[in-house]
């Protein structure tokens, strides 16, 4: 019965081996040594009789590593290079494309055999080469593609194994450098690609290390700062209107339906709907010719809410609110009924009027209970991405910008639209302003939890 | 607890053996990723491929949204699929993140529509096997407009005079994206004012003369209600179903559906509005080679062998009902009312732009013809402004 405890390590190893088996034959040799690593130090902590603790602890902290701190790190590593569109992937990898692309068909497909003689492939069958049968072919089909049999004009090469064709190369690659056919040399530039002296550059490039440089652009270049400084302030406003105004609406219900059981849970019904599933329905109603406030409650209105500007800021912020004040509404209700009756009832013995009561007793308590949330939502809304991605799409777009920026985008949608949007991928520069929000969000969060420490100690 | 550590390292140690004969030795499997709208069928095809060669075909169903992108970044780690099948304007990004490989199709080429192998080319290589291509055109409400419209003007006046009628709601059905225009749908009227989207050396023409005056006359459109921000795809196609609108602009994609809600229509190509031809973007869809494929001849002998056949052809038309690009399986299908009208539309089509800077083209486009709907300016000064950005941006 005992050994059964250990089944769950025995499939975690059995699955550990199987990927170090397939890992050293792929010859990622970094990934070999932190599995490596890993299945030790596990097996490590499960077979000792001390380390009770880690026994617990372990499987968060595995989780924690692959999913949380693996993708930190990674985010970190990318906004140093210049990885995107045109610099996707490693230089070999940019020389092999170059090459491939260089090849220009110059005669017709015709029949070949794949031969063999001493491990050395070829196209002519003579004395001592062996006709590859298609299996054979097939196991070893990378190295046949990559065959070149110097000919008259060219090179032969096989697509399929059976048939070659003449090919003229347009690039010469030696000594890391590429020549053209009319002598024009290309060198690797430092920057992910090869740039002839008149500033051509070959495609694809590759991803290299940049610097700081996507940070300092974010800063630096007026194409990306004016966007981004408009996105930054709208992304404060987002946020703060959006807690202060749900609070302040949830708070205001709180207090007048303390007691009707019946509406307090009909208010909860935003809440319990998942929050981008009303934004879409949100978007059909505000549709301007076709929604149901402008055709039914605003009686075949036109209003633009989603097309114009600053109507989409206020259909955003509306819709906003509206998913996020049950959750406030919820919190001032369980906050309310903590705060002691008694100190309600002294302070009316003391004189003091309802108004009074509210102002001096009720509300102070609350908000020592209710600031951590408040902060908590404020670092929500600060990202969040499903509203305004599932309402406006960030949209109307801003027509004179010369990145693809909208007057509803926050921080969050830019930096997805940086990274996959319609226009050039750059995830070097979206991971690059992803640590900015970072920076931001810990900021403001640590200075929003400190002061609610205090008003916590006042109270 | 000694001999319960023993046995639990024998266990492991037993079970680890096991696995690594398993990883052993690799069988050969072709990995090809494809949306759900074709993926069934190529299994079926792959059928004879894994029986005749030995070996096996995993299809992966994708979302067609995610699909290049997920290619485009596991390519490189070796991870990605051996094949794609997509439409040939991803063809320029994937070139540019050298992920495909050239394709040699040698004979097979002239099986196919000229205009589909020119789309499968980029940079004078090409890169694709196509299979389909297809073209927005005008389905008329039969029951509404029995005859077929010569232009774009009476076709908007037969929708005008429907509405007023009380017959209808929308004199057209014109898809408009209301966050990105539809420079996709409307292209077919902007070229019959002779303004394409690169002119024949390259550089971009979509404000030149007949492009100002496309620009005044979808600034007509939308005075005359024929075209409007708010009318999305979606409540184009269910307003043509249910009769609200005689005509509908749309592509084959949704020739199947609207065939089985039983609204009877015609397909026409979209009349000119100017005075020359009317061309629509043509899409062609096909078969790519993953540059880091690790099986480039049998991915090689799969599409030409395979799926550059008649039979394998007709079979992903009969599944996706876009018409083909083989010719001979084209010809075959002529008496097909629907798909000879859309392959009618489609044989007039230009391909839609390959390029990498086509991405960045769209939205400022898109952008200057929502502008231009909703009269936020004057239409000429809109366009070239346009014009100027894409021109910054992609510096052509």
């Amino acid at each position: 019965m005992r050994a059964l405890r250990f089944l769950p390590l025995a499939v975690a190893d059995a699955l550990a081996v199987y990927g170090l088996v397939a890992l050293g034959g792929q010859r990622s040799w970094w990934m070999f040594a932190l599995l490596l690593a890993g299945t030790v130090a596990v097996n490590a902590i499960y077979l000792s009789k001390r380390a009770v603790p880690a026994k617990y602890l372990a499987p968060g902290i595995v989780l924690l590593l692959i999913y949380q701190v693996y993708v930190v790190l990674y985010t970190g590593y990318a906004a140093f290079t210049n990885y995107g569109d045109g610099h996707n992937a490693t230089k070999s990898d940019a020389v092999a494309a170059i090459l491939a692309a260089s090849e220009v068909k110059t005669g017709e497909s015709r029949p070949i055999r794949v031969v063999e003689k001493d491990g050395e492939l070829g196209f002519q069958s003579g004395p001592g080469w062996r006709a590859l049968p298609y299996a054979e072919i097939v196991a070893r089909q990378a190295e046949i593609v990559k065959l070149r049999v110097p000919a008259e004009g060219g090179v032969l090469k096989t697509a399929d194994g059976v048939t070659a064709a003449l090919y003229r190369p347009t690039l010469t690659y030696s000594g890391d450098t590429f020549t053209d056919t009319a002598g024009t040399v290309y060198r690797d530039d430092g920057r992910g690609a090869f740039t002839s002296a008149g500033g051509r550059s070959l495609s694809p490039g590759w991803k290299v290390f940049v610097g700081a440089e996507n940070f300092t652009s974010v800063l630096t270049n007026a194409e990306i700062r004016g966007p981004f400084l408009g996105v930054l302030v709208w992304t404060f406003v987002f946020a703060a209107l959006s807690v202060a105004l749900s609070f302040g609406f949830g708070l205001v219900l709180a207090l007048i339906l303390d007691g009707y059981r019946v509406y307090r849970s009909l208010l909860v019904f935003p809440y319990a709907f998942p929050a981008f599933m009303a934004a879409l329905l949100w978007q059909g109603l505000l549709n301007t010719d076709h929604g149901f406030v402008n055709e039914v409650l605003l009686g075949g209105a036109t209003v633009p809410w989603l097309s114009d500007p600053w109507l989409a800021r206020l259909s955003v912020l509306a819709v906003n609110v509206w998913i996020g004040f049950p959750y406030m509404f919820l919190i001032c209700t369980g906050a309310l009924q903590a705060v002691p009756r008694q100190l309600a009832e002294a302070a009316q013995v003391d004189g003091a009027g309802p108004w009074r009561v509210l102002a001096s007793v009720r509300l102070p308590l609350l908000l020592a209970s209710t600031a951590p949330a408040l902060v908590a939502t404020f670092a929500f809304n600060f990202n969040n991405f499903n509203v305004i991605y599932m309402l406006t799409g960030g949209g109307p777009r801003d027509a004179g910008a010369p990145i693809d920026v909208g007057s509803t985008d926050l921080l969050i949608s830019l930096v997805y639209k940086l990274a996959f949007g319609g226009s050039s991928r750059d995830y070097g520069l979206a991971c690059a302003v992803s640590i900015l929000i970072f920076a931001v969000i810990a900021a403001v969060s640590l200075a929003g939890f400190r002061r609610a420490r205090r008003l916590e100690a006042a109270a | 607890m000694r001999k319960l550590t023993a046995l639990a390292a024998t266990t492991l140690l037993l079970a680890g053996c096991a696995a690594g004969k398993t990883a052993a030795p690799p069988p050969a499997t072709l990995t090809v990723w494809a949306d759900d709208s074709r993926a069934a069928t190529l299994q079926r095809i792959a059928a004879t491929f894994e029986k005749d060669r030995g070996v096996q075909v995993k299809i992966v169903q994708k979302a067609m949204g995610n699909l290049r992108d997920d290619f485009v970044s596991q390519a490189p780690s070796g991870q990605g699929p051996d094949v794609i099948v997509g439409p040939h304007d991803w063809l320029g990004k994937l070139v540019q993140n050298g992920v495909v490989a050239p394709l040699d199709l040698s004979a097979k080429a002239a099986l196919f529509s000229k205009a589909a192998m020119a789309a499968m080319t980029y940079d004078g290589q090409t890169y694709g096997l196509p299979y389909a291509i297809e073209s927005v055109a005008v389905l008329r409400n039969t029951k509404l407009v029995p005859t077929a419209p010569a232009t774009f003007d009476e076709l908007v006046a037969r929708g005008k005079s429907l509405v007023k009628a009380g017959k209808s709601t929308y004199p057209v059905g014109l898809p408009v994206d209301p966050k990105a225009g539809s420079p996709f749908h409307l292209y077919a009227l902007q070229t019959s004012f002779g303004s394409q989207v690169f002119g024949p050396g390259g550089e971009l023409e979509i404000d030149n003369p007949g492009g100002l005056k496309f620009a005044a006359y979808l600034k007509r459109l939308a005075a005359d209600k024929a075209v409007s921000t708010s009318l999305t795809g979606d409540i184009a196609t269910n307003a043509f179903v249910k009769g609200e609108t005689p005509f509908l602009v749309t592509g084959p994609w949704d020739a199947p559906a609207l065939a089985k809600t039983g609204v009877p229509f015609a397909v026409d190509p979209v009349p000119p509005a100017g005075k020359e031809k009317a061309r629509p973007f043509a899409g062609v869809q096909g078969f790519f080679v993953s540059a880091k494929s690790a099986n480039p001849i049998l991915a090689n002998d799969f599409l030409v062998n395979y799926l550059a056949t008649p039979q394998a052809q007709k079979a992903l038309h009969a599944a996706g009902g876009r018409p083909p690009a083989m010719t001979s399986v084209r010809e075959e299908l002529a008496g097909d009312p629907v798909l000879a009208g859309f392959a009618e539309a489609a044989a007039e089509g230009v391909p839609t732009p390959n390029v990498p800077q086509m991405d960045a083209v769209w939205a400022d486009w898109g952008l200057s013809q929502l502008a231009i709907i909703t009269g936020q300016g004057d239409p000429a000064e809109l366009t070239r402004k346009a014009a100027e950005r894409i021109r910054a941006k992609i510096g052509s």
